[in-house]
């Protein structure tokens, strides 16, 4: 039976691993043996489903698309609305697994990076519930594209620092996160948004992501009688996709498509199509696949969605795609937008436009799909967040009476 | 016997402490480093340090980062670096090490990075983001070309990690002197003292302490208690407030050897 699992080291297959400088060696000894000790705990466990479900909104219903599914003309399509928990992601899933661990292990202070802000959301949003003090690293350039998403933060009592480094984006909040954990590492702990990361955060996170998948599962069999024939997900560093795809991976019928940011084509190099157009390197604490020059300098990555916007990816994912057990297409920003559009018209549902992503991939390949084919899409997050900015790029561009 | 065991096994000899200096390479440009470091050579540094530019220096502090951005915008590559060790070993004795991290050396390729470092007289590599256990591969690979892999010793390094990492590194052992990024401070940490008596009563190899070394007292004070001291920050400073070449060599000449003067005689 098909497994995906680390080995002791952290390592899937050739992937994963610990590369990070020697001060925070002891901090993910330390990170690992806890997880490994409370992963045994039905405590833990018990305490973090009840917040799940009380305090989240879990489970989140799987939702039949009957309109999408006609408009398509291909398979039936489930959406998995991650959409409907806290905070408008599947993020909330993470950070409250690992807040709940944080405060096992007694650590002072969370710190943790954020791209377009919904992570950062959600870990302010953890933080405050349990009384922890938060910060969290985002990008000048974010800061600045999602004021929004700052201000939320800091309602909820988190402390945001703009990062000017590098190119002010993701890529180097995660370096200044790495930073201040370097500096602060007796105290501190750094919540990583991803699956993605020196071990173990690529297994734990894909842990506390995998309700999505468990949930989906009874779920579909109560509905449906049986497994889903494919299941999609939109892949930045993976999370929601991993979460989706965790508990099928040894149902071998099932396939599993991950949808990454095709922006603006290959060609164009702004995109962030890690797996597709990327090599394996090391980056981040892990080996993966990763964007960069020939030179081995990290290229910036590009979408229109700020959440895909990350030039490596889980090193799980990149397991998967070796040993062709998922595959990873791409959809491109216009592709993206139209889905984004679609979605909203058709099932009153306006998806994030990272999600919007996999339902892109549907709108392009759906009739290749029978019409008793079963397919569950991970709507990973609403999007109320990209209202402003979709409105924005349709009155730049032909005006918004293409709607 | 390698290059490095050889200048500590002389310093050990004439009682005396290393001094490390520290460059990133193409800040501004490559024939300024070549200058720069030939200087620094000249004027007291005992092992050079040469920094690869990387986009995501997450070990560094403003400083050294501020420098890669520099020399990365130069279009500095691992490649033109490795022609500057050669035309640098024309000009100077002093072994040079090339620090970096690991993704540049893994684009390269480990094998033809250690046959080229090999060629061009690379002494040893520094790569604070590849663990030995990660890093088995290209380290064995630099050993075989007689380039001594250096490794990195922290504050929160465990007793039985340390016996590990004293029994796999290669020249001098590298003790970071605090949990933090490189950069200038104006303190040593407390118990400085104490810690590096630790590890050097673990290591088969010499201990060189280093970040936040910047000042020839401070200096003064680590050698005391160290085989050797590595400025790096405080240089590349010394460079980027530098109106042109001329001053900065002249800056970090004078800087080199203030620095070696300060380091302690060790009485026998």
């Amino acid at each position: 039976m098909m497994k995906s699992e680390a080995d002791d080291h952290g390592h899937f297959g050739e992937f994963g691993g610990r590369y990070v400088p020697e001060t925070l060696i002891a901090a993910l000894e330390e990170l690992d043996k806890c997880y490994r000790s409370v992963k045994k705990s039905s405590e833990f466990w018990n305490e973090l489903d009840d917040l799940l479900g009380s305090y989240a909104g879990r489970p989140t219903p799987l939702y039949f698309a009957e309109n999408l599914s006609d408009l398509v003309g291909g398979p039936k399509i489930y959406l998995k609305r991650e959409d409907l928990a806290h905070t408008g992601a599947h993020k909330i899933n993470n950070v409250l697994g690992q807040s709940l661990l944080a405060k096992f292990m007694k650590k002072e202070r969370i710190i943790a990076e954020t791209g377009a802000g919904q992570h950062g959301v959600a870990i302010a949003t953890a933080c405050a519930l349990f009384g922890i003090p938060c910060e969290v690293y985002m990008g000048a350039e974010d800061v600045a594209r999602q004021a929004l998403n700052v201000f939320r933060m800091e309602l909820l009592g988190a402390k945001v620092h703009s990062v000017t480094s590098g190119s002010k984006t993701l890529k180097d909040a995660i370096n200044e996160a790495m930073r201040d954990w370097v500096t602060n590492v007796r105290t501190t702990y750094y919540c990583i948004g991803s699956v993605m990361g020196p071990a173990p955060y690529p297994t734990m996170v894909r842990d506390f992501q995998r309700v999505i998948g468990l949930e989906c599962m009874d779920q579909i069999l109560r509905l449906e009688g049986r497994l889903p024939d494919c299941l999609l997900a939109c892949v930045g560093g993976g999370s929601n996709a991993i979460g989706l795809f965790h508990p099928f991976i040894e149902h071998e019928n099932v396939r599993m498509i991950g949808v990454e940011p095709g922006g603006e084509g290959i060609e164009s190099g702004l995109h962030g199509a890690t797996l597709a157009a990327g090599a394996p390197g090391i980056f981040h604490g892990q080996k993966t696949f990763v964007l960069s020059d020939s030179y081995g300098q990290i290229s910036p990555a590009h979408s229109v969605s700020a959440g895909l916007d990350y030039p490596g990816v889980g090193p799980e994912h990149a397991f998967l795609k070796e040993n062709g057990r998922a595959q990873y297409e791409m959809a491109s920003n216009d592709e993206a937008l139209e889905a984004f559009l679609v979605l909203s018209k058709t099932e009153g549902i306006i998806p994030a436009l990272e999600s919007a992503h996999a339902i892109a991939y549907l709108l392009k390949e759906g009739e290749a799909f029978d019409r008793d084919d079963i397919v569950v899409v991970n709507l990973s997050g609403r999007g109320d967040k990209d209202v402003a900015q979709v409105r924005e790029i349709l009155d730049n561009s032909s005006g918004r009476s293409n709607i | 016997m390698s290059r490095i065991d050889s200048v500590f096994q002389n310093l050990k000899d004439r009682n005396e402490v290393a001094l490390v200096a520290f460059l990133t390479a193409g800040d501004p440009d490559l024939e300024s480093t070549l200058k720069l470091a030939t200087e620094i050579c000249s004027r007291g540094a005992d092992i050079l340090e040469i920094g690869i530019p990387f986009s995501d220096p997450l070990a560094e502090g403003v400083t050294i980062q501020k420098a890669s951005e520099r020399s990365l915008a130069n279009g500095t590559t691992l490649e033109d670096i490795l022609e500057l060790t050669r035309k640098l070993g024309e000009c100077v004795e002093t072994p040079i090490v090339l620090m970096g991290y690991a993704n540049p050396f893994f684009s390269f390729g480990e094998e033809r990075f250690a046959r080229f470092a090999g060629d061009v007289g690379v002494s040893g590599v520094i790569v604070p983001d590849l663990p030995p256990e990660e890093g088995k591969n290209f380290y064995n690979r630099c050993e075989a070309s007689d380039i001594d892999p250096i490794l990195l010793v922290s504050p929160t390094t465990s007793p039985e990690r340390l016996k590990y990492l004293s029994a796999k590194t290669r020249g001098f052992l590298y003790y970071v002197s605090l949990t933090g990024v490189t950069g200038e401070r104006a303190v040593l940490p407390s118990g400085l003292k104490n810690l590096v008596a630790r590890v050097r009563s673990q290591s088969l190899y010499p201990v060189c302490v280093g970040f936040g070394i910047s000042t020839a007292k401070q200096a003064s004070e680590v050698s005391a208690f160290a085989d050797g001291v590595i400025v790096g920050s405080a240089f590349v400073d010394r460079v980027a407030r530098s109106g042109n070449v001329e001053e900065a060599v002249r800056s970090v000449g004078s800087f080199a050897s203030e620095l070696k003067k300060s380091l302690v005689q060790r009485t026998i």
